[in-house]
């Protein structure tokens, strides 16, 4: 009934979560993540590209069983959250530290009807950095998050980040809690210039 | 067209839309376009905001796109629009057939004291929709034209759908549906067959 059609391989939640004792760690990180999402049932991905995030952003293009919405800005992402939960489905949106202060007052619709919400936070501004306009919105991504009722959980290494996002997203989808785990520019590595 | 040449009442727009239900879900943006709808029978399949300005189109896109085999309608007003206007551009890449975007489009910020908006100041926002790539995209401003979207609403569509309904200016009396967003939200789900936690 939808009128995109994507390219690519059916994976389901059952293959993904076993899977998911067998893939190597590290280098693969993305891969896991997206493992990881997938056996957590979700449906729609919402994104503003970051090239942190380009590789989860690829896979989950070529799945099927998954809505990818590119959105202009990225709040339009928590609006998407929200009506993906009215109807049935769980959703992530992806987007970059500077991107969080954007959503301010959208996340107030999250809170407020009190919608599971699963974020991913690539960061900048803060690991070797190069570029200083990054720095402000780097500065200012945890507590502006923090002030707006979001639960923020942060990892520092692939193995954290994999089961960091495990429980941020039992904490979204079971108890109904808007969550948002912060990539660290350590983990995702020095931007080349 | 001149202002005063606009002769269509907002309320009697949303009642004659809403007049056949059957399985339509809709969406509001706040202020008058949640009361018109609330106005015209409180309903659970309603979902009406309160506030979260700029993400009633985009919510009915997120909820387009969990049901598809529902026709999903949000009913909105110019000001709520204007502020997501980039969301017409992710729902048109979208573009999923059961989505129908109504804008009451009365040409000002009527809850903040009728400025005027882009609207009034000329922008056409069903050519925005238009140059997005919405599968339709047209504004209305006579009772036939109302009806006509009335029946679309329950008509097949090859993509999304946007209607702007040029109406009055005026703030009628305000109906008041429950302001409690999680009463609200896990009634619409009930009324999905959706459990809460």
């Amino acid at each position: 009934m939808q009128g995109q059609s994507l390219s690519g391989g059916l994976v389901t939640g059952e293959d993904a979560a076993k899977s998911l004792d067998r893939a190597p760690l590290d280098a693969e990180w993305p891969e896991q993540l997206y493992r990881v999402l997938k056996a957590a049932q979700v449906r729609q991905v919402s994104y503003v590209p970051d090239a942190g995030h380009s590789a989860l952003i690829r896979l989950f293009a070529a799945d099927r069983e998954v809505r990818s919405n590119v959105l202009t800005t990225e709040e339009e992402g928590i609006a998407i959250a929200t009506g993906a939960w009215l109807g049935g489905n769980r959703s992530v949106l992806l987007l970059q530290s500077s991107g969080v202060g954007n959503c301010v007052n959208m996340l107030s619709l999250v809170t407020m009807t009190r919608t599971p919400l699963l974020m991913l936070v690539t960061m900048r501004g803060e690991w070797a950095e190069f570029n200083p306009w990054q720095v402000p919105m780097g500065l200012a991504t945890a507590p502006v998050l923090t002030a707006m009722g979001i639960r923020v959980m942060r990892a520092d290494t692939p193995r954290d980040l994999i089961e960091t996002v495990e429980s941020a997203a039992a904490l979204a989808f079971e108890a109904e809690q808007q969550v948002a785990v912060l990539l660290s520019q350590r983990l995702l590595g020095r931007k080349t210039w | 067209m001149p202002a005063s040449a606009i002769s269509l009442d907002r309320r009697d727009v949303v009642a004659r839309l809403l007049a056949r239900r059957d399985g339509l879900l809709i969406v509001t943006g706040l202020g008058s376009p949640t009361y018109d709808v609330n106005a015209a029978g409180d309903h659970d399949g309603n979902y009406y905001l309160w506030g979260a300005m700029g993400s009633a189109a985009l919510i009915g896109l997120g909820l387009a796109q969990a049901q598809p085999d529902r026709t999903v309608v949000v009913i909105t007003g110019d000001g709520e629009q204007l502020m997501g206007l980039g969301g017409l551009a992710t729902i048109a890449v979208s573009n999923p057939n059961n989505l129908v975007i109504v804008v009451i489009d009365n040409d000002h910020f009527g809850e903040t004291g009728m400025q005027m908006s882009h609207t009034g100041h000329g922008l056409d926002l069903a050519s925005v929709a238009q140059s997005c790539g919405f599968a339709e995209a047209r504004t209305v401003r006579d009772i036939a034209g109302v009806e006509e979207v009335a029946r679309a609403l329950h008509s097949p569509s090859s993509g999304a759908r946007f209607f702007a309904i040029k109406v009055k200016a005026e703030n009628p009396p305000r109906s008041l549906p429950p302001r409690d967003a999680v009463h609200i939200k896990n009634r619409f789900r009930a009324h999905l067959g959706l459990g809460t936690i």
